[in-house]
């Protein structure tokens, strides 16, 4: 069977940076960006290996700024 | 390819104001998703109380109504009163519903009222900055309590879910919380569920939330889900108080 493959979108200047998207994620491919700070002076959640991604939405679940969309292909 | 989340309808694009890793944006997302999917958005009327969620008037997509400290059960009353056409639910803190809106939330189960509540229990008063509540655990630290709660002094928390389940005008009482996506999920069911049930016109229906507050509680958000799943659940125990009756 074909691996679930997913993909998220991060609206990092509305994100404040809590994490609970990082504490869910299944596959830990979100972490927070401490390198940039985002139009809310927040360090934003990012995922950098995207292809690792299965689109569970457990992040979005927890987000609670809705700041993430969830697609599965 | 499929999108399988998005932000609901049932939302505005106001940024809200509450601190990061606050639950309340969690709750606010599964009212808004609930009102949308049960097809009562448009004719949605919410009442916003005093605490934390008292900007909930600019995050919610329906028309909405701002109530004195406590007192929304009874603005809604008012409302659902005279438009019963109208979907009509107060979305209330602990300090507003279990401290000073006791009477109002108790009363309005007593009659039966057809509105809904969102009830957000964090165990503390969060926009005043982290005082005791009803809600407030023992030994559970607030700046109103610097040693922790004090049960000879302050008596024990308060139950609220426990209370209105004895009350026989209130037809639906469920208790959840939001620290897992499990939980998120069963929380939306449980709000659809109570929201249904004023479609349906059987009665008064509220859905307690075990939620957060990281700022004061001095905690992060995800140590906050964790004290919360060690300290509250144990305490306030998750689950169905109350269904309607067949013969509702």
């Amino acid at each position: 069977m074909a691996k679930a493959r997913g993909r998220v979108i991060f609206e990092e200047d509305l994100c404040k940076g809590c994490g609970l998207c990082v504490s869910v994620c299944p596959t830990k491919i979100i972490s927070l960006d401490n390198s940039t700070i985002n139009a809310k002076g927040y360090h934003p959640a990012i995922v950098i290996e995207m292809d690792k991604c299965i689109g569970c939405a457990n992040c979005a679940m927890m987000c609670p700024d809705v700041v993430i969309t969830v697609e599965r292909y | 390819m499929t999108v399988v989340f998005e932000k609901t309808k049932g939302l505005t694009d106001v940024q809200t104001h509450y601190c990061p890793g606050c639950t309340h944006g969690i709750v606010h997302r599964l009212v808004g998703e609930a009102l949308e999917e049960l097809g009562v958005l448009d004719k949605a009327i919410g009442v916003a109380p005093v605490g934390c969620a008292v900007l909930a008037y600019n995050y919610f997509n329906c028309d909405m109504h701002e109530a004195a400290h406590g007192r929304a059960p009874a603005v809604a009353t008012g409302i659902k009163r005279v438009r019963p056409e109208n979907f009509v639910f107060t979305y209330q803190g602990d300090g507003d519903l279990a401290s000073i809106g006791t009477a109002e939330i108790v009363h309005v189960a007593h009659r039966g009222e057809k509105i809904s509540t969102i009830f957000i229990n964090n165990a503390i008063y969060g926009m005043t900055g982290g005082q005791m509540a009803p809600t407030t655990l023992i030994g559970q630290k607030a700046t109103t309590a610097p040693l922790g709660r004090d049960e000879a002094h302050s008596g024990k928390p308060i139950k609220m879910s426990e209370l209105l389940a004895t009350i026989d005008g209130a037809k639906f009482v469920e208790r959840v919380t939001v620290t897992t996506p499990g939980h998120v999920r069963k929380a939306k069911k449980a709000i659809k569920e109570c929201f249904k049930l004023q479609i349906e016109g059987k009665g008064f229906g509220i859905v307690e939330v075990l939620s957060t507050c990281p700022t004061n509680w001095g905690l992060t958000p995800e140590e906050s889900l964790r004290w919360l799943e060690e300290n509250m659940i144990p305490y306030y125990p998750l689950g169905s108080f109350k269904r309607p009756k067949e013969d509702d």
